[in-house]
This record gives C-alpha cells, sequence and structure tokens, in this order.
C-alpha cells in the first residue's frame, strides 16, 4: 500500500542561502520530472566491485596503533520505506578524527592529525538490514561559512539501496551537540529532519567497560527488493 | 503492514571526502573496449567545482569519479544498449549520472545521450519531456578518443537535471 509521500517529505532544498556554498551550485531551471515507474524505480548503481572486508567495518583497527579519542559504536538499520529491511547493501562512512580534523589533504583545520586514525569505514548490511561500525566520535570544526562557523560533530554516511532513487548520502549527528541548532546545513531539513538525522544514544549496544553504543536508522526511498518466497 | 517512515533527508557529501570514495580502480567500470567520458563540471559563475564525486551508470556498469581541481573528471565504462521503455516505447542508450558535491545539499540526476544515435535520441521518452532548446545538455559531444560531457550546475547552460 502506498501512501501520499509529500507529508513525511524532508528533503532539504537545493538553494539554501544559510549555506553559502549552494547559491552559486543549485540549478535554477525546474528539475524535469519523469514518470516514478521508469525512472524512480528502475534498478540504482551496482556496486559489487567495490571490496569490503569485515575488518573494514573497524575504524579503530586500521593502523599499528589505537586512535585517540572516545571509542564508540555506531549501529543500526537500513530500511526500505516500507519498513522492510534492505539487506546486503554497501554502507560507506567518512568522519574527522577525535580532534575535528579529517585526513583529507584539503582540511586545513590547525588541529592535529591522528597516525593511527584514517576515518573512513565500510560495511554491507546483514539479513535483518544492519549495520555496525566501531569508531572513535568525531570533534567539531570550524568551517568559513560564517564568521565563528562550527559543524557539529558528524559521520557521513553513504547507502546505495536497491533502485534509482534509493541512493543516499548524509550525515549522522549526535544528541545533545549545543552546535546542532546553529548549523545550516542541518537547519536545512527543519526541524523534524534534524531528529531524523541525529543518532540515539543507547545502553544495549553500549559494551561494558569499552565503548558508548548509538543506534541510527536509515530509512531509502523505494521498496526493498524481496525474495520470491516471503 | 509496516509503518511508513520518512525516508532520512539528504545532506552535502561536503569538501572532504576524497580520501573515502571513490575507491582506486572506481572510474574505470570494466567491460570490452569501453568508452572513456570525460568532462569538466561548472558552477553558476562559469567556476570550476573542484569537490565533486559523479557516479556513471547503466546495467551491472558502475563508475565514479571525482573532479580535479579544474572541475575534471574521467570514466571509462561500456556503450549502453538501447532499453524498453514505457508502453512498448524504446529509451535510447544513455548512462544514468548522479553529482554529489559540496553545495549540493542533495544530489542531482542528470543523464548521458550519446551523440551517434539522434534518430533513437529524438524518439526517447525522458528527452521528449525537456525544452528542445535544453536537450543538448544531455548529449555528449565526440572530442579525440573520448566522448566529452560537461555539467553545468546553474546559469545560462545549466545541465537538464531530473528531478529525484
Amino acid at each position: 500500500m502506498r501512501t501520499e509521500a509529500a507529508a513525511l517529505e524532508f528533503e532539504p532544498p537545493y538553494l539554501h542561502p544559510a549555506y553559502r556554498a549552494t547559491v552559486l551550485r543549485a540549478p535554477r531551471a525546474p528539475l524535469i520530472r519523469l514518470p516514478e515507474e521508469w525512472f524512480h524505480r528502475t534498478p540504482g548503481p551496482a556496486f559489487g566491485r567495490i571490496p569490503v572486508r569485515e575488518s573494514d567495518a573497524d575504524l579503530t583497527r586500521q593502523h599499528r596503533g589505537e586512535p585517540l579519542g572516545e571509542r564508540i559504536i555506531v549501529s543500526g538499520r537500513v530500511l526500505d520505506s516500507d519498513g522492510r529491511p534492505v539487506r546486503e547493501t554497501l554502507v560507506e562512512v567518512w568522519q574527522a578524527n577525535a580532534a575535528g580534523r579529517y585526513i583529507d589533504p584539503v582540511d586545513q583545520h590547525p588541529a592535529p592529525l591522528d597516525p593511527n586514525f584514517t576515518g573512513a569505514g565500510r560495511c554491507v548490511t546483514d539479513a535483518q538490514g544492519e549495520f555496525r561500525f566501531v569508531t572513535v566520535k568525531p570533534g567539531a570544526y570550524p568551517w568559513r561559512n560564517t564568521e565563528n562557523g562550527w559543524r557539529p560533530a558528524h559521520i557521513h554516511f553513504s547507502v546505495f539501496g536497491s533502485q534509482l532513487d534509493s541512493r543516499l548520502i548524509t550525515q549522522m549527528y549526535f544528541p545533545g551537540d549545543p552546535l546542532i541548532p546553529l548549523d545550516p546545513i542541518l537547519g536545512s531539513v527543519g526541524e523534524r529532519g534534524r531528529g531524523l538525522l541525529t543518532c540515539r544514544f543507547d545502553l544495549g549496544t553500549t559494551r561494558p567497560e569499552w565503548a558508548l553504543g548509538y543506534r541510527w536508522d536509515i530509512v531509502l526511498r523505494g521498496r526493498a527488493s524481496t525474495p520470491r518466497d516471503v | 503492514m509496516a509503518e511508513r517512515s520518512a525516508p532520512t533527508p539528504s545532506q552535502t557529501v561536503g569538501p572532504f571526502f576524497g580520501f573515502a570514495l571513490p575507491f582506486p580502480g572506481d572510474a574505470d567500470a570494466g567491460g570490452v573496449a569501453p568508452l572513456r567520458i570525460e568532462g569538466r563540471v561548472f558552477d553558476g559563475a562559469g567556476a570550476a567545482v573542484p569537490d565533486a564525486i559523479l557516479e556513471i551508470w547503466h546495467g551491472d556498469a558502475f563508475a565514479r569519479s571525482a573532479t580535479d581541481a579544474t572541475g575534471r573528471y574521467r570514466v571509462s565504462i561500456s556503450k549502453p544498449r538501447a532499453t524498453p521503455g514505457p508502453n512498448g516505447i524504446t529509451a535510447a542508450p544513455h548512462l544514468d549520472v548522479s553529482v554529489f558535491a559540496r553545495g549540493l545539499l542533495r544530489h542531482l540526476a542528470t543523464r548521458i545521450y550519446f551523440p551517434d544515435e539522434g534518430q533513437a535520441n529524438a524518439a526517447d521518452p525522458a528527452l521528449a519531456r525537456v525544452d528542445p532548446a535544453r536537450q543538448a545538455t544531455l548529449v555528449a559531444r565526440p572530442e579525440g578518443e573520448a566522448l566529452r560531457f560537461d555539467i553545468h550546475l546553474q546559469g545560462a547552460s545549466e545541465t537538464v537535471f531530473f528531478a529525484l
């Protein structure tokens, strides 16, 4: 059963002047709408050539030593818009280190790099649509969008899903971050959208005497392909 | 019946994805006699966009390339065939393209059509929905051994994008 989707939309607009980089990059001509059945619902990009090892999901074990910072577990489910698990789909993550610095050479923030942290990971969801990463909590960092502007701590997520309009790149934020109400990127999705992009602390995911746990579910557009015997 | 949930909203890929996406080799989708497609991405002031990442695919072939300091991307991919479209109409061969960049809160969707498929392009049901004056923004042009496909995010020669 498909219900009217419009009331459930919290997508950001392309043009959002508070985020200055949108001003010269948002298209101005109206986007062309194609029928859903032969555009949005066609198969999405195949990512099968991207190699994934089990160890890629642990960002704290990619170097000789452990990275500095607060070790955390981030897990959740990838669901389709009917709430069914999206199985065996690629989830990619990347983030700043605990000091708020990306290893990317483009990042010039004068905070220390961590020789034991790259900040990129990936995994494939299991039969229940579950993903799980071990990492360190990323730090906030400054950006020049506004005077004294700072990005709230976040982890970037890339998820493929099964059809053309399932493809999603987004950011996950942490509860209680005082920068959240000030952030123009997160502000582009409204209050309800902010809630959808904020993970929750979860004692059940927390591993005793080792790491705090957070849960965050990702809902993709479209319907997961269902095995014929279901 | 599962409760219908709001899709997770999109957020920009940001400027710092280069160390995480794409992976080495991602620009080459493999296949026999791959096409080379290259081009540049520009903003509304005509400046190169050095922090975009493009995903280009058809069927099982998938390539992705980040733009360099001059806004240039390059991929190798096999040429798609014509595919069945709606109501028995045949869709002209095309590649699907997703454009992600700093400053794009949500990615953009466009298509690459081929310059040597004039007849198929003329009958294509998606191109038919595009203002004829703007259709050329969706057709690659030959350039040496490669095909050239530039993307203008905004402005007088703005590329046609499809609503997601």
